[in-house]
């Protein structure tokens, strides 16, 4: 065990620190967050990558900085924007970009790495449909070749930040004579291409976070295909595993955490503070030592990817059960504000202008958006656990049936 | 940075675990438990051989001088295989009171001895942490007088340490004129608790717990964390053997892992348990290299592991059947384990509110 930082890191913390001390006052405003999306103003996207804080490891031929990955790197620059309460640079999408680098080819990487990361191109993600949720690979929205044009026509749904958005990197069956898993591409694609209609999709908290997205006959030139045709299920799989690592992120919770401290000690019910009832300074404690638990897990799964070794099971369960502290604490919060936890949409009464009761909500949904709990319980039985999966249904009777 | 086990901790773990598979089997462990024997002598004298019993002793005083991490590295595999072996208080607990508390004579006399596992040491500090059944222990003139129940593997001790109400603590010679032993019956039959009577018992106090109380508290903290890591391998253990039987055990002619209602309390188990031993390798070591911290951690490791391994044991039985509750299959021997050490040192809740006074929340 060593948790100290060698000479090496600690100058370099060093460094992040000054230069946030002498730049964040350039640091644009910030809504509240929508993953995935660049939402940094592009001059200070532009100063974090000339310093190396924002697509750190992305080629300096594609708009990157061009370091060498180092895992710890990363993480300083984390923290210690989180700690400044600055907004973190961003590496155009954290789900495409790493795809297009690894799978496209030349022309497709100059086309869509560097404007990406100068936040010049957005992204949204194309996957989930009506009828193909925990089972994507059964997708339906299809993509016939028309001389040099794929003519799309389907539905895809919880397609988060498309009314924004400038591209959508899209699975679309492709082969629908081909295994479902070998029948599917991945395209690329302008959310302007006429046949694209946007529809918000409101949730239970009132936003619309998400959209539904339909396409008529939407006709996308044959070269925006990443990888060849019927890969794309694998080529998603890439992203996919970008994707999940940044949920149920350990330090996040350890902020929240730390804020449900602060309410408790600061709020009172009939004269008492909230932390003396001794029934919720022991759910307190409770959720204290599952996140303490969870961010020396991370610790782990850090170390382990800083020697290039695969982590197994420390990695498999920190989407479940991040995702579930998260939950548990925004419901902790709401419960010890008692009549208050009620309040929403902007009432002056509100405490955190309303973060929790919209984590509440949000963090449901996170437990289930990005492999539902019981898809990742199935992972971690079948993958890390080695329990066999459960027999297939026979396609000709669950047709009948 | 590396959040890691070293390359000797890994080795310490592996000897340990190894040793303990072949010379503590289960059937070894039955032996004990059925004779209701004190402990496998045979197993702590390998244990002795290997260095076991002087983890936390100073070399000065014959031991390995290691710190708390390897001690809960040992404590994790002596958990795993039931081991009925009086660890926790004659090789952890007793010798950090004598090390914090003990004056350099009694040191010298104690310390090498319990080192070579040739002296054992009971220590009964119960009434410190929650006092039932008794008016506790008082200290007055050298003499001990009450009651010490719950004391720690001082069934077959050779030397007792019990703390009186001021939260000194004292050496007290179990044969000496005054003191009655009585085995208290419990669930688990790999380790002992007694109940010590006391009547006017000539005892030597360690000075340095005279009028300090830390010595007293850090036997605590470093006991919890071993009880911890003791339950991180017994958990370990009964999720393993789920899983092994989840993948052999065969129902409606599939096996019954392949159910996603068996091979979710699976992965519950897994998903609840393997974060606790990044939790214990961090509080453990912490207890030695971050000293403003450790108390906290001791009472987050007790607390979490008592409510992940009540979880296991009780998920793990029933991925078992009925064959997870008879006593042919020894399952709970595991089960019984785990509800021995949340409830000593202080169950969940207590641990708790102590974690809440340290951060000064109360």
């Amino acid at each position: 065990m060593d948790l100290e930082y060698s000479p090496e890191y600690r100058e370099f913390r060093d460094e992040v620190r000054t230069f946030l001390d002498e730049h964040k006052h350039k640091a644009p405003n910030q809504k509240p967050e929508i993953p995935g999306q660049p939402n940094s103003a592009k001059e200070w996207q532009q100063l974090l990558i000339e310093h190396g804080y924002a697509a750190r490891t992305i080629p300096r031929e594609y708009g990157g900085y061009g370091a060498e990955p180092d895992i710890l790197k990363t993480r300083i620059i984390a923290e210690e924007f989180a700690r400044a309460r600055v907004p973190p640079g961003h590496s155009g999408d954290n789900r495409l970009v790493p795809t297009v680098l690894e799978l496209g080819t030349e022309e497709q990487k100059q086309w869509l790495v560097p404007p990406s990361v100068r936040g010049e191109m957005s992204w949204c993600q194309g996957y989930s449909e009506p009828g193909s949720g925990s089972d994507l690979a059964s997708l339906s929205t299809k993509a016939e070749l028309d001389g040099d044009e794929w003519v799309i026509n389907g539905q895809k749904i919880w397609t988060s930040g498309a009314q924004n958005a400038d591209m959508m990197f899209c699975l679309v069956r492709t082969e629908p004579d081909a295994p479902k898993h070998n029948g599917i591409s991945y395209l690329v694609f302008s959310m302007d291409t006429p046949g694209i209609d946007v529809r918000p999709l409101v949730t239970m908290t009132g936003d619309a976070f998400f959209n539904e997205v339909f396409f008529t006959d939407a006709r996308v030139p044959a070269n925006q295909i990443i990888g060849k045709r019927g890969e794309g299920w694998f080529v998603a799989n890439t992203t996919l595993r970008y994707e999940r690592g940044g949920l149920g992120d350990p330090n996040e919770a350890e902020n929240r955490f730390n804020r449900i401290v602060d309410i408790m000690q600061r709020e009172t019910v009939g004269g008492e503070r909230l932390i003396d009832n001794p029934i919720y300074r022991d759910r307190l404690l409770k959720l204290q030592g599952q996140i303490l638990a969870m961010k020396f897990n991370g610790m782990r799964v850090l170390s382990h990817n800083i020697k290039g070794e695969e982590p197994g099971l420390p990695r498999w369960i920190v989407k479940l059960n991040g995702c579930e502290l998260n939950h548990q604490m925004a419901g902790l919060a709401i419960d010890v504000l008692g009549e208050l936890g009620l309040l929403y949409d902007g009432s002056p009464y509100l405490r955190d202008g309303g973060f929790w009761q919209a984590r509440y909500m949000l963090d449901l949904g996170l437990i289930i958006g990005g492999g539902t709990a019981q898809i990742q319980k199935n992972m971690i039985g079948e993958r890390a656990l080695g329990l066999p999966k459960e027999p297939k249904v026979d396609e000709a009777k669950a047709q009948a049936a | 940075m590396d959040f890691a086990l070293s390359e000797e901790q890994r080795m310490l773990q592996d000897s340990i675990a190894g040793y303990l598979e072949s010379g503590c089997p289960l059937s070894r462990v039955r032996e004990v438990a059925e004779a209701r024997g004190s402990r496998a002598d045979d197993v702590w004298q390998e244990l002795t051989n290997l260095g076991v019993h002087g983890v936390l002793i100073d070399e000065d005083y014959g031991g390995v001088g290691l710190g708390v991490l390897e001690a809960a590295l040992i404590a994790e595999a002596l958990g795993a295989a039931v081991a009925p072996v009086p660890y926790v208080a004659s090789s952890i607990m007793a010798p950090v009171a004598l090390a914090e508390a003990g004056s350099t004579g009694q040191k010298e006399t104690w310390l090498p001895q319990l080192a070579a596992g040739e002296v054992v040491a009971g220590v009964g500090l119960g009434e410190q942490i929650g006092r039932r059944e008794s008016d506790g222990v008082t200290a007055a003139g050298g003499k001990l007088r009450g009651k010490a129940m719950f004391a720690m593997d001082a069934a077959s001790a050779d030397i007792l340490i019990i703390a009186s109400d001021d939260g000194a603590l004292h050496l007290v010679d179990p044969g000496a004129s005054g003191v009655s032993r009585e085995r208290l019956k419990t669930i688990d039959r790999t380790r002992t608790v007694s109940e010590i009577t006391l009547d006017r018992v000539d005892a030597e106090v360690l000075p340095g717990s005279v009028t300090n109380r830390e010595p007293l508290l850090t036997t605590i903290d470093v006991g919890r964390i071993i009880l911890a890591a003791d339950t991180l391998g017994a958990a370990q253990v009964m999720t393993d053997k789920a899983i092994e039987y989840a993948k052999e055990r065969r129902q409606f002619n599939r096996v019954i892992g392949s159910f996603q209602a068996v091979k979710h309390m699976c992965a519950e188990m897994a998903a609840e348990l393997e974060p606790c031993r990044s939790l214990i390798w961090y509080t453990a070591h912490a207890y030695s290299a971050i000293p403003e911290e450790g108390r906290l951690m001791a009472c987050h490791a007790k607390a979490h592991l008592s409510e992940v391994g009540k979880f296991v044991a009780r998920k793990s039985t029933e991925v078992h059947g009925g064959m997870g509750i008879t006593d042919l299959l020894g399952l709970h021997y595991w089960f019984k384990r785990i509800g021995f050490n949340r409830q000593m040192l202080g169950a969940p809740e207590l641990v708790r509110e102590e974690a809440a006074r340290v951060q000064a929340w109360v």
